[in-house]
């Protein structure tokens, strides 16, 4: 157990280290390197090299690499010329935000996703499972801000029951208009469970086919008890890793509903970065994202491990068989 | 992007077995799936929708370069079936012009995460050791990075245009199919003919491309079907953002987000065939995608 705590602490270090370098190669992708991003567009030659000169951006892209890392780890993630601010105070003002649209959705979608990939695995083949999959199948293929603008145009503005604009300001500005949050987190619920429940429906499929499973019947336990105390059980651990890991993609889904909702949060920044071509900015966030899903990957692993006895055997990932 | 692809990654480090229908040689999982309805059904819509972009406006002529003001978001009726939309364009020829470019789009990226992914993947897999090791964490970081921001970002930088969207979008889905083809390969490596072929001093290059990529066709025809359904959604989203292509081009992406400007205008027809058309055409190749991985007999959780 602590060799592979070990082992996988190594690795996810590994990772963060190359995140880092793909976000400085990211940087430097630019015509003009970050000179041009900070500079503008109309910068001129004369100018870039006078601004690479004095911030040390002439010197070998090595040396460019371990002076921009060892800002990064002081927590200094560049300026915005365009806000006026540390980029690091943007992703401090708008982090929780995201992360508390990100973290109720994902939870409801989990909540919900469970019970009904269970229900489709046990009716396998029947009307109802075909009526579920259906469903989620045609969710999970609808552009997501298809889906939230048609919750806007029938919830807010045909009936009226929740406005279209998320709260803006503060973060308490969210608990004083919870309202304005269910659009939203309901948009990120939805296509999460879509791709949620179609996981979870094959993990329980999978655990039905066991032999742990006619044993259990064998021994004269009811459907109810052999679904909830074994098969739940083991088909929900890999859930776990799936959370850790799908970070990438819920940031990828908070970004459109952010967008859609001016919702003031990370995508919301990223994408304003992007149109205002805000790049010490952008590549904040990119690297910051990604730094919490190599954590976030690393906790849910460590947490899998602590769940399933399996792993303490063999590698981690190993499910299901 | 999609979630289902990080669900791969969760089976992706198991070593794959190989496809049963295939081990037994012979074509018997083209049998096992033209017996699957939904995916025939699947495969019918999408060739149905690559038939009506392709060859409709050979049938049904449309000007979709002249913008034309006083024709601007005529209902449908004569003349226009499906209406015009808010620039004077038939609506009906621009759903075939825009079907053009999504589908080429999508199956471009997906030809092109597949081909970068399956050569990493093989590779990694067949050296082994530190390669593999390192080739499979650097996999790791970019998938930690969300793809959409990447996107972002690389759209910015450089101009949207049909060959830039392929490339971009193929370049940031190929790390699914590298992990799964890594999967296949680990197994694959230490069966006898791969042994006996080494042994009678097959070069790598050639020994991975017709042992390893070859017998692994199952897993990578699969994940390229759900690979295109991924960009159809990945270019809509970015047409949304407004890194689309420039007009008059357009894809069905960029005529829903347009057309929703106009929801409360009520011109439905501006948004409800393009929708359609995009919700159609990614339920069917995952149709597709599910009938080939039952058929291939491969693992039901990975893609």
């Amino acid at each position: 157990m602590i060799r592979f705590l070990i082992r996988r602490t190594a690795q996810a270090l590994v990772v963060l280290v190359l995140v880092t370098i793909i976000v400085f190669g990211l940087s430097r992708l630019l015509p003009g390197g970050p000179a041009r991003a900070i500079l503008g567009t109309h910068a001129t030659p004369s100018n870039i090299a006078a601004f690479n000169r004095e911030n040390g951006l002439d010197a070998p892209l090595p040396a460019q690499y371990w002076h921009w890392l060892s800002g990064v780890v002081t927590g200094n993630f560049g300026f915005s010329y365009v806000l006026n601010q540390p980029v690091s105070s943007l992703l401090a003002q708008r982090l929780p935000k995201t992360a508390f649209l990100a973290g109720i959705s994902v939870l409801l979608a989990v909540l919900i996703a469970v019970p009904v990939g269970l229900y489709q695995a046990v009716r396998r083949g029947g009307l109802d499972d075909y009526a579920v999959t259906t469903v989620t199948f045609v969710l999970y293929s609808t552009p997501a801000f298809w889906v939230a603008l048609l919750l806007i145009d029938v919830l807010s503005v045909r009936l009226h029951v929740f406005p279209a604009e998320a709260p803006q300001g503060g973060f308490s500005a969210i608990f004083s208009n919870p309202g304005a949050m269910v659009l939203p987190v309901a948009t990120v619920t939805l296509v999460s469970v879509a791709a949620f429940s179609r996981y979870i429906r094959s993990s329980v499929l999978d655990e039905l086919a066991q032999d742990y499973v006619r044993m259990a019947r064998s021994k004269g336990n009811g459907q109810r008890a052999i679904l909830l105390r074994h098969v739940l059980r083991n088909a929900l651990s890999p859930v776990v890793t799936l959370l850790g890991l799908s970070l990438p993609f819920i940031i990828s889904g908070t970004l459109i509903t952010e967008e859609v909702f001016n919702y003031p949060g990370v995508g919301l920044l990223a994408f304003n970065a992007a149109t205002s071509q805000d790049y010490p900015v952008l590549l904040g966030t990119v690297l910051v994202v990604g730094i919490a899903t190599v954590l976030g990957s690393l906790l849910a692993d460590v947490g899998y491990a602590l769940l399933d006895p399996r792993v303490q055997l063999g590698r981690a990932g190993g499910s299901g068989s | 992007m999609s979630l289902e692809n990080v669900t791969t990654v969760l089976s992706g480090d198991e070593p794959g077995g190989v496809p049963e229908a295939e081990a037994s040689g012979g074509w018997l999982w083209l049998r096992a799936f033209a017996d699957n309805k939904l995916a025939v059904a699947g495969l019918v819509v999408v060739v149905v929708l690559t038939l009506f972009s392709f060859l409709g406006p050979l049938f049904y002529h449309t000007d979709q370069i002249h913008t034309r003001i006083g024709m601007e978001t005529l209902k449908p009726g004569a003349g226009h079936p499906l209406g015009t939309d808010d620039v004077g364009y038939d609506q009906l020829g621009r759903l075939m012009v825009g079907g053009q470019t999504t589908l080429e789009v999508a199956f471009g990226a997906a030809a092109v995460a597949v081909i970068v992914g399956v050569t990493w993947g093989a590779v990694a897999g067949y050296l082994g050791g530190f390669i593999d090791a390192l080739m499979m964490r650097i996999v790791d970081a970019l998938l930690a990075i969300p793809a959409l921001l990447l996107l972002l970002y690389l759209a910015t930088v450089f101009q949207p245009n049909v060959v830039m969207l392929i490339v971009v979008v193929g370049l940031t889905a190929w790390l699914v199919p590298a992990r799964l083809v890594r999967g296949e390969a680990l197994t694959l490596r230490t069966r006898e003919y791969v042994l006996a072929a080494k042994t009678m001093g097959v070069r790598t290059p050639t020994l991975i491309g017709r042992h390893i990529v070859t017998n692994s066709i199952g897993t990578i025809l699969v994940n390229a079907t759900f690979q295109v359904a991924d960009a159809i959604l990945v270019v809509a989203a970015l047409s949304f953002l407004g890194l689309g292509i420039a007009p008059p081009a357009t894809n069905w992406g960029a005529m829903l987000s347009n057309g929703l400007n106009y929801t409360y205008s009520g011109y439905w027809w501006l948004t409800y065939p393009p929708g359609i058309a995009i919700v159609l055409t990614v339920v069917a190749f995952n149709l597709i995608g599910d009938g080939l991985r039952d058929a291939f007999g491969l693992d039901t959780r990975r893609r």
